[in-house]
């Protein structure tokens, strides 16, 4: 049998993945994305018969940060493994391919895989001049995206870039970038933002994606709601401090090396919808609280545009000062124009006396 | 642009512009209207001595009184330095004027800030019952002393859901607090209010005239 043709079973006993640890793997995903424990057997059974899963992933106007999140993140695990199954068929920065060889790798997969295949959207697209600030092999990424959203199964954005717009849609904005669903609004799109995004939710959505056929509840935001259900703050292992009214004033103070809260070094937790706090990076070795920095609300959008990450949250946007300035002479024209009338009736009342 | 960032950006700047239009514009319309002049020979020429004592005397009530509007007064004492500890040392409101002022200052725990909060709560409903209750004040009262009972309160309550997660999402309940303050902004200048600026000038206007008539001095 051809290596194409395995299930997902049949590849991992191939190669020496024992049904318990498929299991625990399959356990994990689940108790992450708040599935029903009774859920599991069924789960791991669909996901071992499922076939390998065709996927093409674009990047476009991006850092390749969000790649190396995902790639560079893993151990040799069965997440791993269940990455490897997916029939990867255009990464252009992991693949060999190049040029036309490259692209000629697109249009076969799209081909065969017409309606079946996964779409994975790495950074924004820019809208401005037809598209123009961002284009591969005379394509522009907004013509890229039209086309392979039309044969895509479901769209995946992945990172702020491709959720939002990120950091190309900052202001000014020079290039019109935007997010994939402000273009293509006609198929199922999941947004999977951060900056970079979190590798265990790729698998809880690939997983998912393969074991039931189709991709997970969603928020407002279009996020997998098991991952970006709860704040930062609600998950924070600073929180205590918090409430108990314990800050850093400063990243060198006293409170700072106790570990206290960084609210007041403008610390984002509390409108920041991630699962950095429980899930962690690099295999739960840490993330950026833990690390002593504030959240800077990567997984939000405009994140870039909200008036600095060491501004407390609670600190207004004030713009300009002289608004207020400028109100403050108005409020005396208007004091002053009122107390003239005022006198004027009173003269007219008493007569002048 | 998302509620958050409409409470805390334009909606804010705007609401602070008709604050400060409509608080310098009360205070200069008022301060610029013509002195009362004296009816007889004043005891005293510049009175101060009497000014600063009224500002005292009329903080509680005149002996005999007391029965009558006592609980009135401590209720009212409760509401206000409620909102001042609240306001001053609750440290998201800290760090708010800090923005502003530039410098920062000790905050209490945010447990100690709930309590108060919901302390003062309670005592701004005892007080709009009260009202509501007693024909006299319900008399007396009118769509000024519910507007403002209204914006006062509005941020207590908004903000201990906020604090409390009973919004479905922080950052609406967020933006929904900040918005409640801004239209207690709004309202400020033209309502009883106003009273935060007015009760320190009446009271020292108050008590220098009474002195200059032979009184409080």
């Amino acid at each position: 049998m051809k290596e194409h043709d395995l299930t997902l079973g049949e590849e991992l006993r191939r190669q020496g993945i024992s049904r318990r640890s498929f299991l625990k793997f399959c356990a994990g995903v689940a108790s992450s994305m708040a599935i029903p424990a009774a859920m599991v057997p069924a789960m791991a059974e669909s996901l071992a018969q499922a076939r390998r899963q065709p996927a093409i992933m674009m990047a476009y106007q991006e850092c390749t940060g969000c790649l190396e999140s995902l790639t560079r993140s893993f151990a040799p695990t069965v997440e791993n493994l269940i990455f490897n199954f997916i029939s990867l068929d255009f990464q252009h920065a992991l693949q060999a391919a190049s040029g036309d060889q490259a692209v000629d790798a697109i249009k076969t997969s799209m081909k065969e895989n017409w309606g079946k295949y996964l779409l994975l959207v790495d950074g924004s697209i820019p809208l401005n001049d037809d598209g123009i600030y961002s284009v591969s092999h005379g394509q522009s990424h907004l013509d890229s995206l039209r086309e392979l959203a039309e044969g895509a199964a479901a769209i995946v954005s992945i990172g702020t870039c491709a959720s939002y717009g990120g950091i190309g849609a900052a202001s000014p904005n020079p290039t019109g970038a935007v997010g994939v669903d402000q273009i293509i609004t006609d198929k199922p799109i999941l947004n999977v933002p951060g900056c970079p995004p979190m590798p265990e939710v790729m698998t809880g959505v690939y997983t998912s994606f393969l074991a039931f056929g189709a991709l997970p509840e969603v928020d407002s935001l279009k996020r997998p709601k098991a991952f970006f259900g709860d704040t930062i703050h609600d998950r924070c292992y600073r929180r205590t401090f918090y409430d108990q009214g314990k800050f850093a004033d400063s990243f060198d103070d006293e409170g700072a090396r106790n570990g206290w809260c960084l609210y007041k070094l403008g610390c984002k937790g509390p409108i920041t919808h991630n699962a950095c706090a429980t899930l962690k990076f690099n295999e739960g070795v840490s993330w950026p609280i833990q690390s002593g920095h504030g959240c800077i609300g990567c997984s939000e959008p405009n994140f870039w545009d909200k008036e600095g990450f060491y501004k407390p949250l609670s600190a207004g946007q004030w713009g300009s000062a002289e608004g207020i300035a400028a109100a403050a002479a108005a409020g005396v024209a208007l004091g002053a124009a009122s107390a003239v009338m005022s006198r004027r009736n009173q003269n007219k009342i008493s007569g002048g006396k | 642009m998302t509620l958050l960032d409409f409470a805390r950006g334009p909606a804010m700047q705007i609401a602070i512009i008709i604050f400060v239009v409509g608080i310098v514009w009360r205070l200069v319309g008022v301060w610029a209207l013509p002195k009362k002049k004296d009816l007889s020979e004043p005891r005293q020429k510049g009175a101060w001595v009497g000014g600063l004592k009224g500002l005292f005397v009329h903080a509680w009530p005149y002996k005999p009184f007391v029965p009558k509007v006592g609980a009135q007064y401590i209720i009212g004492y409760i509401i206000h330095l409620g909102l001042f500890i609240v306001l001053i040392f609750g440290t998201p409101h800290m760090l708010f004027f800090a923005d502003i002022v530039g410098f920062t200052w000790w905050t209490l725990p945010g447990g100690v800030i709930t309590a108060v909060a919901v302390v003062t709560t309670l005592a701004l409903f005892v007080a709009l019952i009260r009202r509501l209750v007693n024909p006299v004040h319900r008399l007396i009262s009118n769509f000024d002393d519910y507007a403002t009972w209204f914006v006062t309160t509005a941020p207590f309550v908004t903000g201990l859901m906020t604090t409390m997660n009973m919004w479905p999402d922080y950052e609406t309940g967020l933006a929904i607090h900040l918005l409640s303050v801004w239209l207690l902004l709004i309202y400020f200048p033209f309502g009883k209010l106003m009273h935060s600026f007015w009760f320190v000038v009446s009271r020292y206007t108050t008590g220098s005239r009474f002195a200059r008539r032979g009184g409080m001095a």
